[in-house]
């Protein structure tokens, strides 16, 4: 079971989380146009890295806050966390 | 039978207590501190139980864990539990225990005729043969597999014990009590640290319990008693016994089970079997010791063929020979311990070193004590069916290719050593890259990866002296860094005899013109041969070889075989076995209850049971309840000898005539707060909600990004910055996940803030057309009339001199509202409602007279919004705005969400007007074509209509639109039916909505 730092809590088990997916992808803006292709890679397209992935985590059964977490697919290494506002930088 | 085979004076076990056990339902004695494996064998008993595959009979090969012989079925207080190791159960009295794989007996088993078809069952036979023809797999082969291959029997009955489940944080975990374990859990403890030291058998010590050893001038056991009983006065020690630490997973979260009743009669009360321990350790000490491994000669599993150190152990702690004429078979020093405690016991041993002229300090002391040895020589092959009566032996050439002249020696067990295999399996499973040492043939740690070091014999080290010295500074220095104490302990001195050379040899090669078996893994059967097959045949990676053979697959893991069947595959390939390399150790190290890993979280406690505030008040009223998400709700309340059906049927016509009111406690609800909340709400919906007024509510759907509907509701304008937003039921939390996502991820420039107010607002609704007159008897100084308070008008209210919110609106398609007060209220609320409604007829309805009305209306619910349905679907795209956009919305202009004969929501009436529609059935245009049937649409819910007492479900049709009017037919094959029906459009009551507004 992970271990994971919530910014907000502290170090805290992966069972208080819910995971969220790939934390790079970035809604588009809200009334802009649009390509089929572009709307597609952001509702369905995800990578499947190995590796260094930054990820979210949503801490439900703490903070309720979504979090920004950098771990490694292969070996799950957990690196930094972030902030849901907070800048990551690479 | 006596205890013919227990010697005086030597042995833990506690003589003043004398149990009784039965073992195949004969009657035995033993005493406290046996296990059944000590026990039987002081009572001469050695055939245990018959071999998977070949149904040869077995005895005891080791005295703990990594036993692969002695499993059986164990019979404690009225249950029964398999595939229980006879060398960990510790004794008890009125134990009793079966063998498993035999039948009719263990003493006659039809099953050894296996035995005499070897030649057909070699490995991979099963692969080969029972392929083809491909029905006989299920029908006969299959069957008769299962029968023939089975350990032992579970039982059918509800497990009555209770499982608990532990989180445990700490510095320092330290696995297994040996003089490793020990010594670091000492200097960490001394430190400071939190420290747990888990030992899986009930005595602590480890090897000091059996090796003739000094520390600090008193003997190895006397110090470990020692160390462990000041470690238990210690507040920041947590010492367990009973104990395997059987995984090590990621982050350093290992997990432990702990015996916590087996070895009692009965659990006692209040107490629970097992308990498992989740450990979060900040360091982890692995001093597991290491496994004494076999050499591999013809006939080895014969009963009576036992690892040395078992038969050393059995002396030691039990006070028990394994035999009263044994023979030692050796390639190393370690033979010679259990020759010399024999000697000291009386009882006189040969001992066959495969090694040309080694000397040391043991070997001159076996000597001394006038112990027979013979080098340069081997077993060839055990003699004896149930039982070894003697042994063939041969002295072997230097290169240990060519065998002597063969001759028999009469002995009644052989006690083998073949040199000692590092348990090395949780720093494996921490991720460690293991490395193979070629002092020791053996593979240790290499490279952690966690925070985990590897101490004493588990790391190869085996001599004691290095062990303590390295163990005393490992628990010092590793402590140290976390509390930042340095208390320096100083090092006993050890007084242990040194070991020569082991000599690298593992197979006793076959004389010529014999073809024993010479078996590598004991439990599944694996022998020297099938290994040679699998190469033969082309396998070549060792993962490939282990399952072509099952090599190490039995429930022991291969803990006694995996590193013989690596030598072999080497040899055979000539390559070295570093690069032949191992397979991967998994957890568990060994099994582990199903009931511990479940713990408590069993039936109706495997997830929380959720009442509303008026629960008592539906028991009380003969409520029948149903599980709706985690939510007990009344299904219907009962009067009388009604049936689900005439019960609800009743509620709802009250509903349609006169008044119902039901319990929408359950209902998510989410406080939405902030002068962007208006502008978050006209995002999330997808009908417009800028200029929604204070006191009004509004229905809104809401969508995934994918088009997909996710939840509908109506959320209500409390004031100028506060929203009321319902959810459904199921949905609850997932929308507030959803809300969160969007306010914290995606525009943290909204400010807005949500929190579930589900469990603050109890909730009733009161629906029929006599509401409104009830509504206005429970406010009396409010004006709730068609003008005061309109369809989807919001007021608060006093009722009785409670505070109430009152909404407007309608999930019954009647005039209705719904009434919240604080849940501390709703019993009061929910009373007065029953008091005031009854000159009104009022009656309670329950979630199935909810679904009636809901369905006869058409509005659609869970069964609709299902995860793949868009708002055409469900006849809601009139609530899609064109101006504004919303989450989802860019999905909707996919091709086949806009396809011309889109699936959407439609009534289902059978022709019959009598026939009741499964749901889930399938709609097809012709009854009777060739199947697969082409499917039109699903049948989502179903109903009987109390408006015109018929049969009505909802659908989703393909191109539903211009179906209305056709006839088509309704397929169940599960419920063997088919039934002709109409198309008729989903609304079937009050299709304009004129009641909701009346």
């Amino acid at each position: 079971m992970l271990y994971i730092n919530c910014p907000h809590c502290g170090m805290r088990s992966q069972n208080e989380f819910s995971y969220g997916g790939d934390a790079s992808i970035k809604r588009p803006e809200l009334n802009k146009e649009i390509s089929d292709n572009e709307w597609n890679d952001f509702v369905y397209n995800r990578k499947s890295l190995r590796g260094k992935h930054l990820e979210l985590w949503q801490h439900i059964s703490g903070c309720r806050q979504w979090i920004k977490v950098e771990r490694d697919t292969a070996t799950h290494e957990i690196f930094r966390t972030f902030k849901a506002d907070e800048e990551v930088a690479s | 039978m006596t205890q013919n085979y227990r010697v005086e004076n030597t042995g833990l076990i506690n003589r003043d207590k004398k149990l009784s056990f039965k073992f195949n339902g004969k009657k035995y004695s033993g005493y406290e501190g046996d296990t059944l494996a000590s026990a039987l064998l002081a009572n001469g008993v050695h055939l245990i139980g018959r071999s998977f595959k070949y149904h040869r009979p077995r005895g005891f090969f080791g005295a703990g864990v990594d036993e692969p012989y002695a499993v059986v079925q164990l019979f404690r207080n009225g249950e029964t539990e398999p595939n229980i190791k006879a060398t960990e159960q510790e004794l008890f009295e009125g134990l009793e225990a079966n063998s498993v794989n035999c039948w009719p007996s263990v003493n006659f088993d039809i099953g050894a005729i296996n035995n005499f078809l070897k030649i057909f069952l070699p490995a991979g036979f099963y692969y080969k043969t029972f392929m083809w023809p491909k029905s006989f797999w299920y029908r006969i082969y299959e069957p008769f597999i299962r029968k023939a291959a089975g350990l032992g029997v579970a039982s059918t009955k509800h497990d009555k014990e209770r499982y608990e489940h532990k989180y445990e944080y700490c510095d320092l975990l330290i696995a297994g009590s040996g003089p490793s374990g020990l010594a670091s859990a000492y200097a960490a403890a001394k430190n400071g640290a939190k420290v747990i030291l888990a030992e899986d058998k009930p005595r602590f010590g480890g090897s000091l319990l059996t090796s003739d050893v000094n520390i600090g001038n008193q003997s190895g056991r006397d110090w470990a008693e020692g160390i462990v009983s000041e470690l238990k006065e210690m507040s920041n020690v947590v010492v367990k016994n009973r104990s395997q630490i059987f995984g090590y997973y990621d982050h350093n979260m290992l997990v432990m089970s702990e015996k916590i009743s087996d070895h009692l009669p009965k659990t006692k009360k209040f107490h629970p079997n097992k308990k498992l321990w989740y450990i979060r350790a900040k360091e982890v000490l692995i001093s597991s010791g290491s496994i004494e491994r076999p050499i591999v000669f013809g006939n080895n599993d014969t009963p009576g063929v036992m690892l040395s150190s078992a038969a050393k152990e059995y002396l030691k702690v039990y006070g028990v020979l394994v035999g009263k004429n044994p023979l030692v078979f050796t390639n190393n020093d370690s033979g010679y311990e259990t020759a010399i405690e024999f000697k000291k016991n009386g009882i006189d041993s040969l001992v066959l070193d495969t090694r040309k002229n080694p000397e040391s300090e043991i070997i001159n002391e076996a000597k001394s004590l006038g112990i027979k040895i013979k080098f340069s020589h081997v077993v060839v092959a055990a003699q004896g069916y149930k039982r070894v009566k003697s042994a063939d032996i041969a002295s072997i050439s230097d290169n240990k290719k060519q065998l002597g002249k063969i001759e028999n020696i009469k002995c009644d067990c052989i006690c083998v050593s073949g040199f000692w295999t590092p348990t090395i399996h949780l720093a494996s499973q921490s991720g460690n890259k293991t490395k193979f040492n070629e002092d020791i043939d053996a593979f240790i740690p290499g490279i952690s990866k966690q925070n985990e070091t590897t101490l004493g014999a588990a790391n190869g080290v085996f001599s004691l002296e290095e062990t303590l010295k390295t163990s005393f500074q490992a628990g010092n220095e590793i402590s140290k860094k976390i509390t930042k104490t340095d208390k320096k302990i100083p090092i006993p001195n050890v007084v242990e005899k040194k070991s020569s050379q082991h000599d690298k040899f593992w197979c006793v090669p076959l004389p010529k013109g014999k073809n024993y078996k010479r078996f590598l893994d004991f439990q599944n059967d694996v022998a020297v041969s099938d290994i040679e097959i699998a190469l033969r045949e082309g396998y070549r990676s060792i993962e490939h070889v282990k399952r072509y053979t099952t090599l190490g697959m039995a429930t022991d893991q291969g803990k006694t075989s995996n590193l013989n069947g690596l030598q072999l595959v080497s040899e055979i390939e000539n390559k070295v076995v570093p690069s032949v390399g191992h397979t991967t150790f998994r957890p568990p190290y060994t099994p582990v209850s199903i009931g511990a890993i479940v713990g408590r979280e069993v039936g109706k406690h495997s997830k929380p049971t959720r009442k509303s505030p008026m629960h008592s008040w539906h028991e009380k009223n003969n409520a029948v309840f149903v599980d709706a998400g985690v939510w007990l709700r009344p299904r219907y309340y009962k009067k009388g000898n009604e049936n689900l059906f005439e019960a609800s049927k009743r509620e709802a016509k009250n509903v349609r005539s006169n008044v119902g009111v039901c319990d929408v406690t359950t209902l998510g609800k989410i406080d939405i707060k902030g002068p962007d909340a208006a502008e978050f709400l006209n995002r999330v919906y997808t009908n417009a909600w800028l200029k929604l007024p204070v006191g009004k509510a509004r229905y809104g759907v809401m969508l995934r990004e994918d088009g997909i509907v996710m939840d509908d509701g109506t959320t209500t304008r409390i004031s100028e910055n506060h929203y009321h937003m319902t959810t459904t039921t199921a949905q609850a939390a997932n929308v507030l996940s959803h809300l969160e996502y969007y306010l914290q991820l995606v525009w943290p420039e909204l400010n807005v803030n949500v929190v579930s107010t589900t469990e603050q607002w109890a909730g009733a609704a009161i629906a029929g057309p006599k509401s409104r007159d009830l509504l206005q008897k429970l406010f009396p100084k409010s004006d709730v009339s068609k003008e005061g308070l309109p369809f989807m008008g919001y007021m608060e209210g006093d009722l009785f001199g409670v505070k109430a919110r009152i909404f407007r609106i309608s999930f019954s398609g009647e005039l209705a509202y719904e009434l919240n007060v604080e849940s501390d209220n709703g019993n009061f609320m929910w009373e007065k409602i029953m008091e005031v409604g009854e000159e009104f007829k009022i009656q309670p309805y329950g979630t199935e007279a909810l679904s009636t009305l809901r369905i006869e209306m058409g509005h659609v619910a869970g069964s609709e919004l299902d995860g793949r349905t868009i708002p055409y679907d469900n006849a809601l795209e009139g609530l899609t705005s064109k101006k504004k956009d919303f989450i989802g919305k860019r999905s909707l202009q996919r091709a086949a969400f806009i396809a011309e004969d889109r699936q959407r929501v439609v009534g289902v009436v059978p022709l019959d007007k009598k026939t009741s529609i499964p749901e889930g059935s399938h709609l097809v245009k012709d009854a009777n074509a060739p199947l697969p049937n082409p499917k039109l649409g699903h049948i989502s819910a179903s109903c009987w209509s109390v408006e015109y007492d018929n049969p009505f479900s909802l659908a989703i049709l393909k191109d539903g639109k211009n179906m209305i009017g056709k006839k088509l037919f309704v397929m169940s094959p599960l419920k063997n039916k088919i039934i002709p029906v109409e198309i008729v459009s989903s609304h079937y009551v009050d299709p304009k909505g004129e009641r909701v507004r009346s």
